[in-house]
């Protein structure tokens, strides 16, 4: 029962994250970039609890970008659904005392993300100046991004470490 | 009994490859769905209505309170000076005012001749408040606070002060989403002005960095069109209703077909600050299928 309202918690923060971003990090943003705080919470999710729960979290996450920004139900949810799926094959070699994996895998994440949001939204419709992009829209949205998570990644971590201390210890005492 | 037996004690699980699997199946169909047909976007607007803009109204009003506290108390100052310069304007703009009566009195009169008064009424026009701005930083779309409840359907034209700032593309119950005319992917029938010949405005998200959007297909055979015409709707545009000001031209040059023009446009609302909006509760008259 508590693991089941930690997992509703890291639902809970993605929320949180998706409402701000679209809020208040658009008046904090830099030359009109914002950070992308969903990836952040969908790419944790995913090397944190695996690949289904990353998936999960990306398809709901993806799910509320569509329905309000969207042009079509369905593009985002898959996209991040992937992004959450492919993080969650790094959950084996994951351990929380590791920062380097999560940061690098945020950044390759985000990374990943503009990429296909530049090849399936402008490139397939004619714009071709992909430097352009890259140096102003991908690259500052990946260095924001990695440094927002400096500050929600603890967060997220304490969770995770909450939630892990409860699974081991149910297992003791099972055993 | 059921053929069925499962093992006590090992509930099923579907691993996470068939989850992903038929996920992406789903999203695939929706998005054909949505891209053929309308039929999906109503209910999950409505639910997702319930669920989030509640929020982020709360998190907008907050934001927008503190941010109006910050500029009270750097604007005093400029205030005081501002109110000297501006009792001297009243008293230019009172003498200006009489003049301008006069030949409104003329124009009044004359537009009666000419029946055309019908074509200049006013729109009858709702506020709204934006709550929330495109999660990614690809397009410029964003949610407002009012939606079916109040009158606004898709399709409705969204302007802010003078300017055209885009249309409801979608609407729940108590939001609905402004593409805005700066998207990358959003084209706009316009005509210029001062000599009613039409052109296409294209968002155009490279140069909106400095400011401006694109235009094209612009015939100017006299060669009379210059830097900082007015352009507006046009008469043609499928959605938006005639004569809204959407921007002065700001760069002009010939096409490489030696017959059509193509340039840049300074839009007369700035996106980048916008906090209220008003739609246009009168939607294009289209022609029922």
């Amino acid at each position: 029962m508590r693991k089941r309202i930690l997992s509703i918690l890291f639902y809970l923060i993605m929320f949180i994250c998706f409402l701000l971003q679209c809020t208040l990090f658009k008046r904090l943003s830099f030359g009109g970039i914002g950070p992308n705080l969903l990836l952040i919470t969908t790419t944790s999710i995913g090397f944190m609890r695996g690949e289904k729960k990353g998936l999960l979290a990306g398809f709901v996450g993806g799910l509320f970008v569509d329905i309000f920004f969207g042009d079509v139900i369905g593009l985002y949810a898959m996209l991040y659904m992937y992004i959450g799926y492919l993080n969650g094959k790094f959950s084996r070699i994951f351990y929380p005392e590791d920062l380097t994996l999560p940061l690098v895998l945020i950044t390759l994440s985000d990374l990943s993300y503009g990429m296909i949001c530049y090849i399936v939204l402008f490139l397939l419709r004619g714009r071709f100046n992909f430097s352009y992009f890259f140096t102003h829209i991908i690259l500052p949205e990946t260095v924001y991004t990695i440094l927002m998570s400096i500050l929600l990644y603890p967060v997220l971590l304490a969770l995770y470490k909450r939630l892990n201390m409860d699974e081991n210890r149910s297992e003791t005492d099972f055993a | 009994m059921s053929p069925v037996v499962k093992p006590k004690g090992e509930k099923f699980t579907l691993p996470g490859k068939y989850l992903l699997f038929i996920l992406t199946i789903l999203c695939t169909g929706l998005m054909i769905l949505t891209f053929t047909t309308s039929a999906l976007s109503t209910p999950l607007a409505y639910a997702a209505g319930f669920l989030v803009v509640p929020f982020e109204k709360g998190i907008s009003k907050v934001g927008g309170y503190l941010n109006d506290r910050t500029e009270i108390l750097q604007e005093i100052r400029h205030l005081i000076e501002e109110n000297e310069a501006l009792k001297k304007q009243v008293a230019d703009l009172t003498n200006e005012n009489i003049s301008l009566q006069q030949d409104r009195f003329e124009l009044t009169n004359l537009r009666q001749l000419y029946q055309l008064d019908a074509q200049y009424t006013e729109y009858d026009k709702i506020g709204a408040r934006v709550i929330s701005k495109d999660s990614g930083n690809w397009y410029h779309s964003f949610v407002i606070d009012k939606g079916t409840d109040d009158g606004v359907l898709e399709n409705m034209n969204v302007i802010a002060g003078a300017g055209l700032v885009g249309r409801i593309t979608s609407a729940g119950r108590n939001w609905a989403k402004v593409t805005s005319i700066i998207s990358d992917n959003v084209s706009v029938s316009g005509k210029v002005l001062s000599t009613s010949d039409n052109l296409v405005i294209t968002g155009n998200l490279e140069t909106y960095a400095d400011g401006v959007i694109e235009f094209n297909k612009l015939i100017d055979e006299k060669n009379q069109i210059v830097e900082g015409d007015k352009i507006v709707t046009s008469n043609i545009s499928d959605h938006y209703l005639p004569g809204i000001l959407i921007g002065y031209i700001s760069g002009l040059n010939t096409d490489s077909n030696n017959l059509t023009k193509s340039g840049r446009v300074t839009t007369a609302v700035d996106f980048s600050r916008l906090e209220e909006v008003l739609v246009i509760l009168e939607q294009k008259q289209t022609i029922e299928e």
